[in-house]
């Protein structure tokens, strides 16, 4: 009868651990989010984010690293959706279950566990040295790509397989080719998926800070990549370059990291200021994801 | 009209499959870049320092005039901040798993996995923050002898970075162990913690351990908090007090210094790379193999 007891405290004892565990967890959440705003509010201004980095804490701001953020995602987005999507569509609906696949889904699985910094010098080698595209947003929206690759295709391929048979054979019935099944039934059908995983990538992408200090992104640069927007004399008309793609860049979580490992206290408040404007974006992303997911969840019943 | 057409919509069809193909292929050359980069560079690099000399020597100053290119302290301080970081995530994220996946009511799950995934999402250079200028003064209160650089900060931030991928993983394969295993249990009188830790988690064990050791190898990538709150002297010790360095903050500090391309100084970071690489590998492969193992077994 006492062991019943005891095993029956224990079983309490228990409960109460696992609360207070995961209190603990959402507890260092809070502490970390009160803590970078109290220390970073009072940079928190509209000059904040116009000004170029300066040797002067209080008249720096982080107008290059965000210019320079917003590059390297667009980039990094323009070559990992189409691959991405494409070679998610390819492993689960054109690819025999043969070994050559086999081999590559664990390949990719592979490369998905592969530490970020790994990536950067794959990019300083590959894009920065042998293809000769320098310091560029290019070469750091390429490497990126490579990075996010494996998420983006893991739910392309999730939000495929969640699509029952039936809708592709209904769609063979009234002779659609395999192509027009893709285009016209099943990416309609798993466009909210995949949208989560895009977002979700994305805002690892402009997270990450290692691979492009490895390829050598700037830390310290007064200058933005040329606009991709030219007006023209005669206003209203404008002309589209891409030419920035090929200058230098630097981003928001490696402006941070320069101001934190300097010695002066007042950078550490501009780091904490940058750090919000960084949590804003990522908290933004991840939360539109989360309420994607639920939304498309609750809607679709086959 | 549509005998006519069928040739040149087969022709397409064809081409967005091999298209499609080749973009499923990338990720295979991507694997072979790394491979090659790595092994390129670490060949032109061990031309001049012996493997034998890499891999013995314990001390690591590539960047002094008298150098010294053993890489066993850089080692060394991976292996310190991952154990420190390894022992806050173990207790704290498997019994946030258990409790998940065998106490909590689906109301509660449904708030606190998202936030979980919040805790995974936020970037690593923040949590880099978090270590030098929270933690760090937080525990020189504690202990007054701790450097402003040191291993156990870094390490304790690292471990609050990988609880949410330890408990969802463990969660998923705790929930994976079918129902009737439960049940029996319960009908011959145990009770919830006794299901849940002689019944579910043996039977999740490869599953848990699959997660356990994909988060030692996220640890060991880890680069921003360590290179923000480690410091940058690689030494050979296991005193979490003092500052040391890591592979990965060894190559953020080359990479930021201005060493010349082609260098052998500059040809360390590959090496560090390549080392990095195989250990991350290895660890990969065996979680993906016991994953799989784990999955098999209940099907």
């Amino acid at each position: 009868m006492s062991r019943k007891i005891f095993s029956r405290r224990l079983d309490k004892i228990f409960k109460i651990l696992g609360i207070s565990f995961m209190v603990f967890s959402l507890l260092v959440l809070l502490v970390l989010l009160i803590d970078v705003f109290l220390d970073g509010k009072s940079r928190l201004t509209w000059g904040f984010l116009t000004s170029f980095p300066s040797r002067k804490p209080q008249q720096a701001g982080i107008l290059s690293a965000w210019v320079g953020s917003v590059w390297i995602m667009i980039t990094t987005a323009i070559f990992a959706l189409p691959l991405g999507i494409g070679a998610g569509i390819y492993l689960e609906e054109y690819a025999r279950k043969n070994r050559l696949t086999k081999f590559i889904e664990i390949n990719i699985a592979n490369l998905a566990g592969v530490p970020s910094i790994i990536y950067g010098l794959l990019g300083l080698g590959l894009f920065v040295r042998y293809l000769n595209l320098d310091r560029s947003v290019l070469a750091g929206g390429l490497t990126l790509a490579l990075l996010v690759l494996p998420i983006i295709i893991l739910s392309t391929q999730q939000a495929l397989r969640a699509i029952p048979f039936s809708i592709r054979e209904a769609s063979y019935a009234v002779g659609a080719t395999k192509w027009q099944t893709v285009r016209h039934q099943l990416l309609p059908a798993a466009l909210g998926n995949i949208m989560t995983g895009v977002i979700l990538a994305m805002s690892r992408a402009i997270g990450e800070t290692a691979p492009l200090i490895t390829i050598g992104a700037l830390t310290y640069i007064a200058f933005l990549p040329q606009s991709p927007i030219i007006f023209l004399k005669n206003f209203p008309f404008v002309r589209f370059s891409l030419k920035g793609m090929f200058d230098p860049f630097t981003v928001l979580p490696i402006q941070i990291f320069n101001w934190v490992s300097r010695p002066q206290k007042g950078f550490f408040t501009n780091a904490a200021a940058g750090i919000i404007v960084l949590l804003c974006l990522t908290l933004i992303m991840n939360i539109s994801a989360i309420l994607l997911r639920h939304h498309y969840q609750g809607k679709i019943r086959w | 009209m549509l005998l006519k057409r069928k040739p040149i919509l087969k022709l397409k069809e064809l081409f967005i499959e091999r298209l499609l193909f080749l973009f499923s292929f990338l990720s295979v050359f991507t694997t072979l870049g790394i491979i090659i980069i790595l092994l390129f560079e670490s060949f032109e690099f061990f031309k001049e320092v012996s493997i034998l000399k890499f891999l013995t020597d314990t001390q690591w100053t590539p960047l002094f005039i008298n150098k010294h290119f053993g890489i066993l302290p850089l080692l060394c301080g991976t292996f310190l901040t991952t154990l420190i970081a390894i022992c806050v995530a173990l207790p704290v994220g498997l019994v946030s798993a258990v409790y998940l996946s065998e106490y909590a009511s689906l109301k509660l799950r449904a708030i606190v996995k998202p936030i979980m995934e919040i805790l995974a999402a936020i970037p690593t250079v923040v949590y880099g923050y978090f270590a030098l200028l929270f933690v760090t003064p937080l525990l020189k209160k504690i202990i007054p002898s701790l450097s402003g650089f040191n291993a156990l900060s870094s390490g304790i931030v690292m471990g609050i970075m990988i609880i949410p991928l330890i408990s969802s993983l463990s969660e998923d394969a705790m929930r994976s162990v079918p129902m009737s295993l439960r049940e029996g249990a319960y009908a011959v009188g145990s009770n919830r913690l006794q299901v849940s830790f002689r019944v579910v988690f043996p039977g999740a064990l490869s599953g848990i351990i699959s997660s356990i050791v994909l988060a030692i190898s996220r640890a060991i990538g880890e680069t921003m908090i360590v290179a923000i709150a480690a410091g940058q002297q690689p030494k050979l010790t296991l005193n979490p007090f003092v500052p040391i360095e890591t592979i990965t903050a060894y190559i953020v500090q080359v990479s930021l210094g201005d060493t010349p391309y082609g260098t052998l100084e500059y040809r360390t970071i590959f090496a560090c790379g390549m080392t990095l690489f195989v250990i991350t590998f290895i660890l990969n492969t065996f979680s993906f193999k016991l994953k799989r193992h784990f999955l098999e077994a209940y099907e």
